[in-house]
């Protein structure tokens, strides 16, 4: 194993260029490192300038998203050496606006995410339960798996569409809405069905399936969108066929 | 209102139309567009492609295959003018000959294949 | 967009994306194929009611049909559209399981088993179609 490798870093600077540019930094290769600790040496030892997110550097904040060698990667999962002997390109996410170096503007994620409502919706005129609202180890099964978001963006810069269609809900947001509406605590999947079957909700998406394929938790956001289409459809079928049993 | 209706209904005939497409149109196409002609085996006689094609079962097959295949196409083709070609500013106009061009073909398949 | 930098108001870089986007990546790519497999999806459809037409107007007419069908442009068509029509069969076969959650007596049937249940429909109902043809 070579003592060094490069690393061929995206700069964007708006006070002094018009477009990004690229920077080479040759940084130590120890076994152990991930990307995000040579990106932590560059700072701290060659160019203090450099800006990028990161945070908890174990997987769990969602912060460190970033295109290393053209995959959408959290640059404190990916290790150094598995890109021997380099060099490691690596840029901000895509299908975001670029504020400075690495960092991206996620502010539309921001602003979408509330739209689905990703919080338990139990209605007020309901009796309170005593005590907590009970479920069974089958009813968390159930969302379980869309509980795993840490709101990366990775799913958001795989998906070709989300950079197509500026107005597309996006992966991670209708996996969050699929999070609640298949808890057994919830009864918000009417309002929610709202905002999820329309144009820029699941209808836009068309099944690439590279958000799951981005996904660092396993969320499978792909076979939460396609799981909606089928419950959104059902539900027209039904209030198209049995108008009278719509709730 | 009519609009986001629609959307739901027009991804179920999609996705019918994908499942029977997939099923039914491979062997038919081996056989018809290449074994057959390409001498591999001998065509069948015409009457006894006649008998089958009288049969209403097969009509009633047939009928919802082409039906739904040109739906599956209507939509999955729409989609790939939006995103492939970037051409979601002409929607309406898109959604017009996709979906008309398969209400078309329906009407041209449910005359041969019901109508006689 | 503002066009100077200012402390406060930034000028953030938004890329384009191009219109030849699903070159630059493999899964990109072959996305594309699997969705413009429906135009050949839609040739299928046209080829069988001209197949239908033909049979339902007698002898000769479909022995022009079988005429047709042989000439070398026809079958190098028919090549094409059967392999792209094979390939969306596959695609969707292998999708599938990943939309759909199945349950049998409370615990989710795997993936490969949905998958395999399609494909395992494919061959029946191929074999039952095949059968009706060549008998």
């Amino acid at each position: 194993m070579a003592d060094n490798i490069i690393l061929q870093v995206t700069r964007y600077r708006p006070e002094r260029e018009p477009e990004p540019t690229t920077q080479e930094y040759e940084i130590p290769l120890h076994e152990e490192w991930a990307v995000l600790d040579g990106l932590n040496h560059v700072k701290d030892e060659l160019d203090g300038t450099l800006s990028y997110r990161w945070s908890c550097r174990m997987g769990i904040c969602g912060s460190c998203g970033m295109t290393v060698n053209g995959e959408p990667r959290l640059t404190c999962a990916t290790f150094l050496t598995d890109y021997c002997p380099g060099p490691i390109r690596i840029e901000p996410l895509p299908n975001f606006p670029v504020i400075r170096d690495l960092v991206v503007d996620i502010g539309d994620f921001m602003r979408k995410l509330p739209q689905v409502k990703p919080w338990l919706i139990h209605h007020e005129d309901a009796a309170a339960p005593e005590g907590e609202l009970l479920q069974t180890p089958a009813d968390l099964d159930e969302f379980t798996q869309y509980s795993m978001c840490i709101n990366c963006m990775l799913c958001y810069s795989a998906c070709p569409i989300v950079g197509l269609d500026e107005g597309f809900i996006g992966p991670a947001a209708i996996a969050l809405a699929q999070r609640y509406n298949l808890d057994s605590r919830d009864e918000g999947a009417d309002e929610r069905m709202e905002v999820l079957s329309t144009a820029e909700g699941v209808w836009a998406c068309t099944f690439v399936g590279e958000c799951t394929a981005a996904c660092p938790k396993g969320v499978d956001p792909a076979g939460a969108i396609q799981r909606y289409k089928f419950t959104a459809a059902t539900e027209s079928l039904r209030s198209l066929l049995l108008p009278w049993r719509s709730a | 209102m009519a609009k986001r209706r629609a959307e739901p209904l027009l991804w179920l005939l999609f996705s019918s139309g994908g499942l029977a497409a997939a099923l039914l149109l491979p062997v038919l196409l081996l056989f018809f567009g290449l074994v057959f002609p390409a001498g591999w085996a001998p065509a069948p006689d015409h009457a006894h492609l006649l008998s089958v094609a009288r049969n209403p079962v097969t009509r009633i097959v047939l009928f919802g295959l082409c039906v739904l295949a040109l739906f599956h196409w209507a939509h999955r083709f729409r989609y790939t003018l939006y995103d492939g070609l970037q051409l979601k500013r002409l929607s309406r106009l898109i959604i017009v000959v996709c979906y008309g061009t398969a209400l078309a073909g329906s009407g041209i398949a449910g005359y041969l294949l019901l109508g006689s | 967009m503002s066009a100077e930098y200012t402390e406060f108001h930034p000028r953030p870089y938004r890329r384009r994306m191009s219109v030849f986007w699903w070159v630059r990546r493999r899964s990109y790519l072959i996305f594309v194929l699997r969705e413009l497999s429906s135009v050949f999806v839609a040739w299928s459809v046209v080829f069988l009611l001209l197949l239908v037409r033909a049979v339902s107007q007698g002898g000769p007419e479909y022995q022009r049909f079988v005429d047709l069908s042989s000439t070398p442009w026809m079958l190098a068509l028919n090549v094409v559209a059967l392999a792209f029509v094979v390939f969306h069969a596959i695609t969707w076969f292998n999708l599938a399981p990943q939309a759909m959650v199945v349950r049998v007596r409370g615990s989710r049937v795997a993936r490969s088993r949905i998958a395999l249940a399609h494909y395992a429909g494919w061959a029946l109902l191929s074999a039952l179609a095949a059968w009706l043809i060549l008998e």
